[in-house]
């Protein structure tokens, strides 16, 4: 193998897992420290910088994040990253003096964004600070989108919303509510010098089944009737409801069902829990509060008495699998009535664009998507971006936020008239985080801790008022133990080959033995004769320079390094160091030193 | 040294030997020698050897006499016994020890001064009694623990850190073993695992006095140029002239393994050791031979590494003194001590 470049950011970025597997690059070790410290502030402010939405998304990200953690692997349970998060944003001082001031001196730019969720707020937060005239059009009286209307207020407490999205309208943004875009065309007319659609995928899946339209009045599309009791339009359920559909939408309907006098919920799933797409900690959630999933039923027909909805006919399904765990055949084996009051269809949702004319330019594929380029964010209409759910579909508020930032760069390009594929670099900074002897600028002891469990209200309680918030977050007893789970992997081992006389002791001491002095070759052969085989193939091999004395060369596997430093402290040449790595992620600005203050991370 | 103890958690793949045992299961305690001590390789090659073995920790005995090299029982096999002796006496303890319990696995650690200086004599004796144990000799050269002055095994010329340059001549560990009748006599380097680890486990398997001398760097005293026991000298100067490859008993020898340049040796245990040799004309169990050929290419400077001599068939100590194979714990008390009675009947015989 070539020896590995380090030079190159996304080398170490890839080897902090948590921050390569966030869309948004969130800097996860750099604040689990900052909260260690004390300082919840600087963790929100550095939270922030990347994903806009620390409070929100402290509690409703899908944190791809956490099944990426290193620690899940040394271990079996990820760090709660996600969870501490919100610890940042719970223990946090007024951040208003930290945040950018409206700008008094305007660059001339006009910009529309369509909608007010995540990803519009994401496009003005980064556009409002360069000068920019932000106009934010929303159908609905509120801001937030669907973080707003489909995820219930048990989850994600209005007043949270309300404090981070004002953060960003209050950098001067012109936020029009209960004013939809009804004809793009008009809005073009306006002479934006950008627009941005960032409407969302509105639309939920209907199930055309017999039945469905007799029985309608009680037959729910999940999101608009999450939204309906986001709204208060809908204060009842009946007793027996059943929910059609296994997504984290499918959960909230569950739960929210419960809190409005539901006595007995059933979701009903068409294959088994491993092909389930919700979330396991929303599976669990849902399961604590006596939700009974049933799976292999496939909907059939709606039951029909006295012109009522009765209950819902299901096929029983089973299925054959492959080695891989692949469903290979089904069959139907039998039939079964569920008994209901109500029905809710949660399963799936789609954009919809009935006010984008079609003789526009904006060009739209065969499913009715619209085309967008995945790097630019830019539709086949110059000036005109998606992001969020509206540009690829349902995603995630992670996800639409770095959609944001992404077409945020892209709308800057394109008001200088820049090319928009010319991205603006990531760049990175490597420093020793050696204090002394065996002293690091990190914690490098491992604790075995386990992972500290989130407490809840309890069951009893809980139903009582459809806006009580479940979750109360960690007590300052369990976060200052979570925090120390965190392997702070973004301290990154870095290796000088010319300094190493190839005395062993870095490869004695590795307690996961993750380092090997061997001769080069090729990566799957070398892959097999290492210290321990290094089987993840999804993590690099780091691969050093010809040493000096016998010409083989340093390996070492990222897969399990749990950031001890006891290689670096073995070292008698100081071969092995153990360096802060810090990524710089390009955002919209007028020169690469960023827009934002930049956030206090110095340990 | 680091103030941190190695973390508990470990590789979820480690391989298990026979014991269902990983490779942790022999470390010990965290070593406090200096960062980068050949000492610490070879406390490794150590711990690989017994777990590749399946020694049962508890079933080793560890003993050393005094040094930076006699610390070593600390840092592996923290379940195993261990006995931290006077400075260079260690064999008469390992000697007792083995008298009174067969059936250990006994492992010495010394180093050039316990051995060579203060040991010497002991040394030699636990030779000549063919002990049953495995005798490291963790040879760097100095005086470490001293700060760095010329132990009996630093060569003519070698230069200290500080420039000086000994004058006496040094005691070669191996041709001082081979010319008393050590039965096994082995030579390593502490920078070359893959050599190291074949020889301590034939030395383990060996019945009767495995003595390994182990060039061992003093990244603190003798690491410098000049220096004639440094890694890079050592890296640049040592000629194997077999390599050792250990073959469990009852496992078939392959094919490769049996070439022409290949002595095979059997063990006490049925297991064998198959020297890969790099001269052909080189035979392990000739003892003048050994002699010859390791001061001939001492004379021109060169560090003859291997598995130099073995001889299977020399009785231990235990078949030479007819001492009881059962350990004297397990012997139960009254024939152990069988009383005044039967004391005054021996003393009767040599009135």
């Amino acid at each position: 193998m070539q020896p590995t470049d380090i030079s190159d950011p996304q080398y170490f970025h890839k080897v902090v897992d948590c921050q390569w597997g966030c869309p948004a690059h969130t800097d996860v070790p750099g604040y689990i420290r900052l909260i260690a410290q004390g300082r919840f502030t600087d963790a929100y402010m550095l939270n922030r910088q990347t994903n806009v939405f620390p409070g929100i998304l402290g509690r409703v990200c899908d944190r791809p994040c956490e099944p990426a953690c290193r620690r899940g692997r040394v271990e079996d349970k990820p760090v709660a990253i996600c969870r501490l998060k919100r610890v940042a944003a719970d223990n946090r001082d007024d951040v208003t003096a930290l945040l950018p001031k409206p700008v008094r001196q305007k660059n001339g730019k006009r910009v529309a964004l369509v909608g007010a969720g995540p990803a519009s707020l994401a496009v003005a937060n980064d556009l409002l600070p360069l000068g920019y005239e932000v106009v934010i059009f929303e159908a609905l009286e509120v801001p937030g989108g669907l973080m707003r209307s489909n995820i219930p207020s048990f989850r994600l407490p209005a007043e949270v919303l309300d404090e981070e999205i004002g953060m960003i309208v209050g950098m001067g943004a012109d936020l029009r509510l209960g004013t939809p875009v009804k004809s793009m065309k008009a809005l073009l007319a306006e002479n934006f010098d950008a627009v941005f659609v960032g409407s969302g995928a509105p639309r939920g899946k209907n199930l055309k089944l017999p039945g469905r339209d007799a029985a309608s009045e009680h037959i729910h599309i999940g999101i608009a009737w999450l939204e309906s009791v986001a709204f208060g339009h809908v204060e009842r359920i009946g007793e027996k409801v059943l929910i059609i559909g296994v997504g984290n939408t499918a959960m909230d309907c569950c739960r929210t069902s419960l809190r409005l006098g539901a006595k007995s919920v059933k979701v009903m799933a068409r294959k088994p829990r491993q092909f389930f797409k919700a979330s396991p900690w929303e599976l669990e959630d849902a399961e604590e509060e006596t939700v009974e999933i049933v799976v292999n039923h496939a909907p059939k027909s709606f039951v029909i008495e006295n012109g009522k909805l009765a209950g819902m006919v299901f096929e029983k399904m089973a299925y054959e699998f492959d080695a891989r765990g692949r469903i290979t055949a089904e069959k139907v084996v039998g039939e079964e009535l569920f008994p209901c009051d109500d029905v809710v269809l949660a399963i799936g949702q789609e954009n919809a664009f009935p006010w984008i004319e079609r003789d526009l330019g904006i060009e739209f594929d065969k499913w009715d998507v619209p085309v967008v380029d995945p790097s630019t964010y830019q539709g086949t209409r110059p000036g005109v971006f998606f992001g969020g759910d509206a540009a690829f579909g349902p995603k995630n508020i992670i996800w639409a936020v770095e959609h944001g930032h992404q077409a945020a760069i892209s709308i800057h390009r394109h008001c200088q008239s820049q090319d928009l594929r010319e991205r603006p670099p990531y760049g990175m900074n490597l420093a020793t985080s050696k204090m002394g002897m065996h002293e690091w600028a990190y914690s490098n002891a491992y604790d075995p801790v386990e992972r500290r469990i989130m407490p809840h209200v309890s069951l009893k309680e809980r139903f009582s008022k459809l806006n009580l918030e479940v979750e109360l977050g960690y007590t300052p007893e369990q976060f200052t133990k979570e925090v120390e789970r965190c392997l702070n992997c973004d301290i990154q081992t870095v290796f000088t080959a010319k300094l190493c006389i190839e005395c062993d002791a870095c490869v004695d001491v590795c307690p996961t033995r993750c380092l090997t002095i061997t001769g080069n070759g090729e990566e799957a052969e070398l892959r097999r004769r290492l210290s321990a085989p290094a089987v993840n193939t999804g993590q690099d091999l780091y691969v050093s320079a010809e040493l000096p004395q016998t010409r083989r060369v340093m390996v070492k596997d990222e897969d399990l390094c749990i950031r001890c430093g006891l290689c670096a402290e073995r070292c008698p040449t100081g071969a092995w160091d153990m360096q802060k790595f810090t990524l710089k992620v390009p955002y919209a600005a007028d020169d690469t030193a960023g827009t934002l203050a930049p956030v206090r991370t110095g340990t | 040294m680091s103030f941190l103890a190695k973390p508990k958690v470990a590789h979820p793949g480690l391989p298990r030997n026979e014991l269902g045992l990983t490779v942790r299961d022999y470390e010990g305690g965290m070593s406090t020698l200096c960062a980068g001590c050949g000492h610490d390789s070879i406390t490794a090659a150590l711990i690989q050897a017994a777990f590749e073995l399946s020694i049962p920790p508890h079933r080793m005995a560890k003993v050393s006499g005094i040094g930076c090299s006699s610390k070593t029982p600390a840092y592996f096999a923290s379940a195993s016994h261990g006995f931290n002796s006077v400075h260079g006496r260690m064999p008469s303890v390992a000697t007792g020890a083995n008298a009174a319990n067969g059936e250990l696995v006994y492992i010495g650690l010394s180093g050039d001064g316990d051995t060579l200086s203060i040991g010497l004599g002991q040394f030699c004796h636990a030779i000549r009694r063919n002990l049953n144990m495995l005798y490291l000799l963790e040879n760097n050269g100095v005086y470490g623990l001293t700060k760095g002055q010329f132990s009996a095994s630093a060569d003519i010329g070698s230069k200290a850190r500080k420039g000086d340059v000994n004058q006496q001549p040094p005691i070669d560990p191996c041709l001082l073993a081979l010319s008393i009748g050590c039965t096994f006599v082995a030579r390593s380097f502490s920078g070359d695992k893959a050599h190291l680890v074949p020889l301590l486990k034939a030395g383990i398997r060996h019945r009767g006095f495995a003595l390994v001398d182990v060039i061992s760097p003093c990244v603190t005293f003798n690491d410098h140029e000049g220096s004639t026991k440094s890694y890079q000298f050592t890296r640049q100067h040592a000629q194997a002239v077999t390599y050792a490859d250990y073959v469990p008993p009852a496992t078939e020898i392959r094919s490769d393994q049996a070439a022409g340049t290949v002595q095979a040796v059997t063990l006490h245990d049925g297991s064998r050791v198959l020297l890969h040799k790099v001269g052909a004309d080189y035979d392990a169990t000739d003892r003048t031979g050994a002699f010859d050929y390791v001061s001939r290419h001492q004379a021109r400077g060169e560090i003859v590494t291997g598995l130099l001599f073995i001889d299977e068939a020399k009785p231990d100590m235990h078949q030479v003194q007819s001492l009881p194979d059962q350990p004297l714990n397990s012997v139960p008390y009254d024939k152990l001590n069988p009383g005044q009675k039967a004391l005054d009947a021996i003393q009767a015989r040599f009135r």
